[in-house]
């Protein structure tokens, strides 16, 4: 196709698209993000492709599939409309249901719709109360479109932003709108967007980069992968408009090799731009130069680091630079470089098409517009969920992911990421911002939010993420390298039974001084998980040390199960279940566990009947000494095996 | 700008350490050599620097010095992290207890494995930097990051007539344990297959 040469040229290309699509045509979107894809959404869609031509419909019924609806605990998802049907869960054997009741009765299949806890069903998708409390303005648009289509973009009025900011505004206009804006970075620190981006554009030098960071790496977290996958268009259009404002004529998107169909989504996104000539020289005719490269990132956690990530796309290993010169002044092959993450790029669009101040009016005083979390752990409704900043941990936690799995108690949420910290219950109410969370010796981090419930042991914690940081430390400076190595030298220790009195202090010393020597902000904020968990759940940790006990019975060398005599009913399940027979015992005959064999894994506890109960977990007191073998089961009156 | 309540000029671009250097006050290194770019790795040259009210924690060997800068070379916070660097880094080098008893540490708290080498890099760098043989690399990660000879490179017989590394490492790990050119066992392969072996 012909390249568009003005904003009139993609205007009318708009039109175009539009004209050819008729708003109350049926439309079924399949959601094909990671989550729903392992879930099998290929297969889904297949069968809709079948189901659609058996039933006459072909041509009638259009299918989208769709990047990543943030509903993963219940994928996979496919929302049908104009009417907005949302069906969860859906499988292949589903299909002839949905295509000849909804298709073509326009009745509803009851078993797909979402179930709220009194049992009503809810149809629309907007009304389940995952979506109801979220505002989807960065994330919304991934439901309604193919990430493989720039057509599906531009008709919902994609580039719209990139012709006004071109056309109608200088490149001080875009950044003075965007610092009016108080964008800030949706990656970790939170710096302000448009003062990053003023540095580089005054910063001495002709070339000057700008960069997409999408080395997303906390364990958990997947927003930045979902919306590059989902909407990658809307990450380049957000590029480009920086591009302009800052004036640069090249930029680079990183990200992880790992990441294959963000990869490839990427990958089409930007030579479909330059087919449209929205990418590369004279864009849209307005005499503006830019392209993008893609550079594939080998999967470093610390590559993130924005200096690492830099010295990554020159070629070399990606290591944090000790300067203390900002990659914004010194960056890539030492030129003046603006590095921001995927979120923020996506939202830079939706600030020049509506304006700073609708903008600034989401949000709360020093955090402005929404943020994505991937909210994940012990929570009922996992998935990715986009809330305004300001929202409580509270509401995100019970209103949009339905409170805790299994009835059990809420015990912490983990936000930020290994550089993050773990907030206890008393700060569950806390407004979910910048500043606040880093009050509370937590971070906002890219957005990872993992909620623990009561059978949590914060001293694991700690181990798994300083674990975690140990081996994705570059290891080129002592106090991260080294400091690191002992804290989870020393949180093994505790987790084993052989705490020391003093650990708790030991930890805090070196957290100290890892977090004030390190070299870059991987080691400056890896204590964070332990200072954290010190600070709220050092009670915890007492009970580790001076009790032997692990008070969530996590901790295996400080748990051992026990099988109670007078209830084990001798069904044989925790016997035969056992992977190492440790348990003794036949048909009506009490079990026994033996201690020296059992390794703990906590099979026996939870195949036993819950009208039993016999298995019980024991930390921080004795065993009882087995009974003798051989006794008899007492049945209870009346009850029948 | 002053050093330690000493007035202190230095010209424009030169580093803390350059000034203090030479302004007669000493500030330990480890990783640092004159002849190579800053590298800040052991961090040990850490010191704490005030402007307009405002207190930093900065590594002396790379921040460039700046007008009307007060720098205290050996305050308590500094001392503090001096004191825990070395004494984690005594962990896997015993060989620098006797600089460790300087700062009064008699019983090292930490155990790691002994390699005797604390990763400053300065036989990596040397050999890439001035040598340009590039002879030694860093292998590995985080806590498995280690020191080893490329194989190849080895092999062309480039470490035979040099051995200019061995006067450049701090801890004497490069002397004492070469055998002929290079170390015997730190080879890129021989750190692989030995982490290949840990791992199974």
């Amino acid at each position: 196709m012909a390249k568009l040469r003005s904003p009139a040229d993609l205007e009318k290309k708009r039109q175009q698209i539009l004209s050819q699509r008729d708003p109350n045509k049926t439309c079924v979107t399949i959601c094909s993000g990671t989550g729903c894809h392992v879930l099998g959404s290929d297969k889904v869609s297949e069968a809709f492709l079948g189901e659609i031509s058996k039933n006459g419909l072909k041509g009638k019924v259009d299918i989208r599939r769709t990047g990543c609806h943030g509903f993963c605990e219940r994928g996979p998802v496919v929302v049908i409309f104009p009417e907005g049907i949302c069906y969860l869960g859906v499988k292949p054997a589903d299909v002839p249901d949905v295509v000849s009741k909804t298709l073509v009765d326009k009745q509803l299949v009851e078993r797909l719709l979402y179930q709220d806890s009194t049992g009503k069903t809810i149809a629309h998708e907007g009304d389940i109360p995952f979506y109801k409390f979220q505002s989807r303005i960065v994330f919304g648009n991934n439901t309604r479109i193919d990430p493989k289509s720039i057509d599906d973009y531009i008709a919902l009025g994609g580039y719209s932003a990139l012709a006004k900011a071109l056309f109608k505004m200088s490149p001080e206009q875009v950044l003075d709108e965007v610092k009016k804006s108080n964008l800030r970075g949706r990656g970790g620190g939170g710096f302000p967007a448009g003062v990053k981006w003023e540095t580089t554009r005054d910063a001495p030098g002709d070339i000057k980069y700008v960069i997409v960071n999408a080395d997303e790496g906390d364990p958990g977290a997947f927003m930045d992968r979902s919306l590059l996958e989902g909407n990658p268009h809307s990450v380049l259009e957000g590029l480009i408009i920086g591009a302009y404002a800052i004036g640069s004529h090249e930029g680079f998107i990183y990200v992880r090799q790992e990441y294959p169909l963000a990869v490839e989504n990427a990958s089409i996104a930007l030579e479909q731009a330059r087919k449209y000539g929205l990418l590369g020289k004279n864009i849209l005719g307005s005499g503006f130069d830019f392209d993008v490269k893609i550079h594939r990132g080998a999967g470093a956690f610390v590559s993130g680091e924005s200096s690492a990530l830099m010295t990554a796309i020159e070629g070399k290993v990606g290591e944090p630079r000790p300067k203390y010169i900002r990659t914004a002044v010194s960056g890539v092959w030492e030129r003046p470089s603006n590095l921001n993450n995927v979120e923020t790029w996506a939202t830079v669009p939706l600030i020049i098409n509506r304006g700073a101040d609708w903008f600034t009016s989401i949000g709360t005083k020093g955090s402005k517009g929404t943020k994505i979390f991937s909210l994940v752990g012990k929570v009922n409704n996992t998935g990715l969920v986009e809330v305004p900043m300001g929202m409580a941990l509270r509401d995100i936690i019970y209103k949009i992911g339905g409170g805790i799995r299994q009835g059990k108690k809420f015990k912490a949420v983990q936000t930020g990421g290994p550089s993050g910290g773990c907030l206890p219950e008393n700060l569950i109410d806390l407004p979910v911002d910048f500043d606040e969370l880093t009050k509370v010796g937590s971070m906002m981090g890219s957005g990872g939010m993992i909620v623990m419930d009561e059978d949590t042991c914060m001293v694991d914690v700690a181990k798994y993420f300083l674990n975690f940081l140990s081996d994705e430390s570059c290891g080129k400076c002592v106090p991260c390298r080294a400091g690191i190595e002992q804290m989870v030298e020393i949180l093994n220790r505790i987790c084993a039974g052989q705490g020391r009195p003093g650990d708790i202090e030991l930890l805090e010393e070196i957290c100290e001084v890892t977090r004030d020597a390190s070299l870059c902000a991987l080691g400056q904020t890896a204590p964070n998980p332990v200072l954290s968990t010190v600070q709220y759940f050092r009670d915890e940790y007492k009970a580790h040390i001076e009790q032997k006990r692990c008070p969530a019975g996590v901790c295996k060398a400080l748990v051992s199960f026990y099988i109670q005599p007078d209830k084990c009913q001798a069904c044989q399940i925790c016997l035969k279940d056992c992977p190492v027979q440790a348990i003794s015992g036949a048909k009506n005959i009490v079990h026994i566990i033996d201690q020296a064999k059992c390794t703990k894994c906590g099979t026996c506890f939870e195949v036993c009947p819950q009208r039993f109960s016999a298995v019980v977990k024991i930390s921080g007191e004795p065993v009882p000494a087995a009974p003798p073998a051989g006794i008899e089961v007492i049945r209870k009156k009346g009850k029948q095996e | 700008m002053n050093i330690d309540g000493k007035e202190v000029e230095a010209e424009e671009g030169k580093t803390i350490l350059e000034a203090a250097k030479s302004a007669g006050i000493d500030i330990p290194t480890l990783c640092y050599n004159e002849k190579l770019a800053p590298y800040g790795g052991c961090r040990f040259c850490t010191v704490e620097i005030s402007k307009g009210g405002k207190t930093r924690l900065v590594v002396s060997c790379v921040y460039n010095v700046e007008d009307g800068l007060v720098v205290k070379t050996a305050s308590p916070k500094v001392i503090k992290i001096r004191k825990m660097l070395l004494e984690l880094m005594l962990a896997s080098a015993p060989v620098l207890s006797e600089l460790a008893k300087q700062y009064g540490i008699e019983k090292p708290r930490f155990q790691s494995e002994v390699t005797q080498c604390i990763l400053c890099g300065q036989c990596v760098r040397y050999c890439a930097e001035v040598k340009k043989a590039n002879a030694l690399t860093f292998v590995g990660r985080g806590v498995n990051r280690r020191v080893a000879f490329v194989d190849e490179i080895v092999g062309k017989g480039v470490c035979m007539d040099c051995r200019q590394c061995y006067g450049l490492c701090p801890t004497g790990k490069i002397p004492r344990e070469t055998d002929g050119a290079y170390f015997e066992g730190i080879r890129v392969s021989d750190v692989l297959s030995r982490r290949r072996a840990k791992k199974d």
